[in-house]
């Protein structure tokens, strides 16, 4: 907690001054201090967590739950709770949050502000679909109340508004019933490019799908990897949900290539091979959690995300061009996954999520990937897709503004005392 | 034990409080909360319900007030399971070394208070309960930096130990906990070390101890063995040191 990094400790900020917010009703004095950003838990990969040469407004003593309707399965929440700490509650009650990302230590401020999205994004929409009303405080209007048919603007606004918006206190998300707390994992290796695409684009039948494909070889053709579904079980039965797993320390492994494709063959044979299964909830939703620090695996030097989305119109080839050029790369990716956005739009003038195919991958921080990722860009742009600001840490302020036009219609909303790297890099 | 289990928590704002309450309401418990700021009880009172508390009272107190200790008993009622007393300020050394009357005031806040309250309350923890205080590290060794706070600390820990033997033989377990630094609003102003815990899991383990243990715990565990060092050292190391 004394570090104010990043997920991917890349880029680096200098000093940052902090500013606790605890209680909903006393706002904290942000006078001398601009610019202020709001900080959850500092899982977003690049600088939309940072604030260099400014004022983090630490929002996790903002945790308690404020009301949860057991009937109508609505929950209002502080924005600085976890989602670890909420969920062991909901599933209790028979209710889970939708669009869950796929670590459980970050805010539901968090999640608003990046939009994020789950593995269930196909039926339901990224996160900001499922939010009824927030409590923001902004520093020139004071305490706004929000929602779909009140100060509708903001609202959107701050759906994936990057914390840009003044800082969200609380707000009010419609759950989702679930049958059991447990979930059946159905994994099913895919052959070949068709098999990838067919297997991605075969509907949304269960209630969750992502596909892991092995881009850690320069030999991608044919690509290798498994499709994962899963669906809660019908019945009340099967693994306790929240039950906490033993966590284990990332071990350190030097990040080459010769250990990330033995890591990355090592797990594909494992998971190949576990077909179906029932799993707890926590080991379906969050198996990186089990491993505490796994970021640090990568040394001093940190690790970019990058997260692109490529939609329909522009067919299967830049998917498929990323992909190689991301599997030839000095390392290759020891974490590649793919995943289909379905249609629902997302409320946010900056939300990410739009119909198509979706990649995410991780890769060591370095010269040769930073060249690699603006090589990457231009084909995310020819493809009229976009890259995520929540995992971004080098994108140009040129292509985040043809990526989100509306950014310069989102400026109007920021709060006038509310900054943040990320916006400084890409808007200044 | 009553079904539910009936628990008093004193100090109920604070962050390390909250976490506890947070861990009995999971339980179902019916909970008594007392705090001096009306707004802040309400806060907590409403997490705690909807986290699944069966009842959950408040009581406005100020702990600086004497009378709040016959407020608090009156409230709890004949019976209770356990007891938390876990309000606390944390005074500035420097700024309070030379103000006999802001020192006096620290130590009716951080031990007059809390023994005193610990005394009356005594009585009414059922058989099997547990009575439980939050001490500090800081009351281990009289250290430059914060000997007031300190000092403090040490009078709850003696007393806790004085009482324990008093009432074990009525089944009634006395917990002193030693959490170390935990990352609170108490703690705004202090430059965080890799040493800091995070409120819940000091609160995991103050949860934990109130149901199983008796006798002195430290939080997060770690911090026994750092005391253990620290205790045993020659003051004039300690000083040399400038721990």
């Amino acid at each position: 907690m004394a570090r104010y990094e990043s997920w991917g400790r890349y880029p680096r900020a200098g000093e940052q001054r902090t500013v606790r917010i605890d209680w909903r009703h006393e706002p904290p004095a942000l006078d001398g201090l601009a610019p202020v950003l709001p900080r959850g838990m500092g899982r977003s990969y690049g600088d939309v967590c940072l604030n260099d040469g400014g004022t983090l407004l630490l929002t996790r003593g903002l945790s308690g739950m404020i009301e949860l309707d057991r009937a109508a399965g609505l929950l209002t929440v502080e924005a600085g709770a976890t989602l670890g700490e909420v969920l062991p509650v909901l599933l209790e009650s028979g209710w889970i949050l939708r669009a869950i990302p796929g670590t459980k230590h970050v805010t539901i401020g968090g999640c608003i502000a990046n939009d994020v999205h789950g593995k269930d994004h196909e039926r339901e929409g990224s996160f900001g679909c499922h939010v009824e009303s927030m409590e923001i405080l902004r520093s020139d209007r004071g305490l706004v109340r929000c929602s779909r048919d009140e100060e509708t603007e903001l609202f959107e606004a701050t759906i994936g508004g990057l914390g840009l918006t003044g800082v969200i206190l609380s707000a009010t998300l419609r759950l989702r019933p679930i049958s059991s707390q447990a979930v059946q994992a159905r994994r099913q290796s895919f052959d070949g490019w068709n098999g990838f695409f067919d297997s991605l684009e075969a509907g949304a039948d269960d209630d969750y799908s992502v596909s892991w494909i092995d881009a850690s070889s320069r030999g991608i053709d044919p690509p290798r990897g498994f499709h994962l579904r899963g669906s809660h079980l019908p019945d009340g039965r099967g693994a306790g949900g929240s039950r906490a797993l033993p966590a284990i320390p990332m071990p350190p492994v030097p990040m080459t290539r010769a250990t990330i494709r033995l890591a990355c063959a090592a797990y594909y044979a494992l998971q190949s091979r576990r077909g179906v299964t029932e799993e707890s909830f926590e080991s379906f939703f969050f198996p990186l959690d089990r491993i505490t620090g796994w970021n640090r695996a990568y040394g001093r030097r940190g690790f970019l995300q990058y997260q692109c989305v490529i939609p329909p119109a522009a067919g299967r080839a830049p998917v498929i061009e990323i992909l190689r050029r991301i599997a030839s790369s000095a390392t290759g990716s020891p974490l590649t996954i793919a995943k289909r956005f379905g249609p629902r739009p997302s409320l946010g003038l900056l939300s990410f999520p739009v119909e198509g195919t979706t990649i995410a991958s991780d890769l060591p921080a370095s010269r040769e990937n930073l060249s690699l990722l603006d090589d990457l860009d231009v084909i995310v742009r020819r493809a009229e897709g976009r890259v995520y600001p929540a995992k971004d840490a080098r994108m140009s302020g040129e292509n985040f503004r043809t990526f989100y036009p509306r950014a310069a219609e989102f400026q109007r909303f920021i709060d006038p005392r509310f900054s943040s790297s990320f916006w400084r890099r890409v808007m200044e | 034990m009553s079904v539910p289990a009936r628990i008093l928590i004193a100090g109920a704002t604070s962050a390390i409080a909250i976490e506890v309450a947070r861990r009995f309401a999971a339980e179902g418990a019916d909970l008594l909360l007392a705090g001096r700021d009306p707004a802040k009880l309400e806060s907590v009172a409403r997490d705690l319900r909807a986290r699944g508390a069966a009842s959950c009272q408040n009581v406005v107190a100020d702990f600086s007030e004497p009378r709040s200790v016959d407020l608090i008993v009156g409230a709890a009622g004949p019976q209770i399971d356990a007891a938390l007393l876990a309000w606390g300020t944390l005074p500035d050394q420097a700024a309070i070394e030379g103000d006999p009357d802001a020192i006096e005031r620290a130590l009716m806040v951080n031990a007059v208070s809390i023994v005193a309250m610990a005394a009356a309350i005594a009585p009414q923890i059922s058989r099997g309960g547990c009575l439980a205080a939050i001490g500090s590290v800081a009351g281990d060794r009289g250290r430059r930096g914060n000997y007031v706070y300190g000092a403090a600390k040490a009078a709850i820990d003696v007393f806790m130990e004085g009482l324990r033997a008093r009432l074990e033989p009525e089944g009634i377990r006395v917990l002193t906990i030693k959490p170390g630094w935990v990352d609170t609003p108490m703690t705004a102003a202090m430059k965080k070390n890799a040493l800091f815990a995070s409120p819940a899991a000091v609160g995991a383990a103050i949860h934990e101890g109130m149901k199983r243990r008796d006798g002195v715990i430290y939080a997060p565990g770690y911090w026994r063995w750092i005391m253990l060092v620290i205790r045993s050292m020659p003051g004039s190391l300690l000083r040399r040191l400038g721990i």
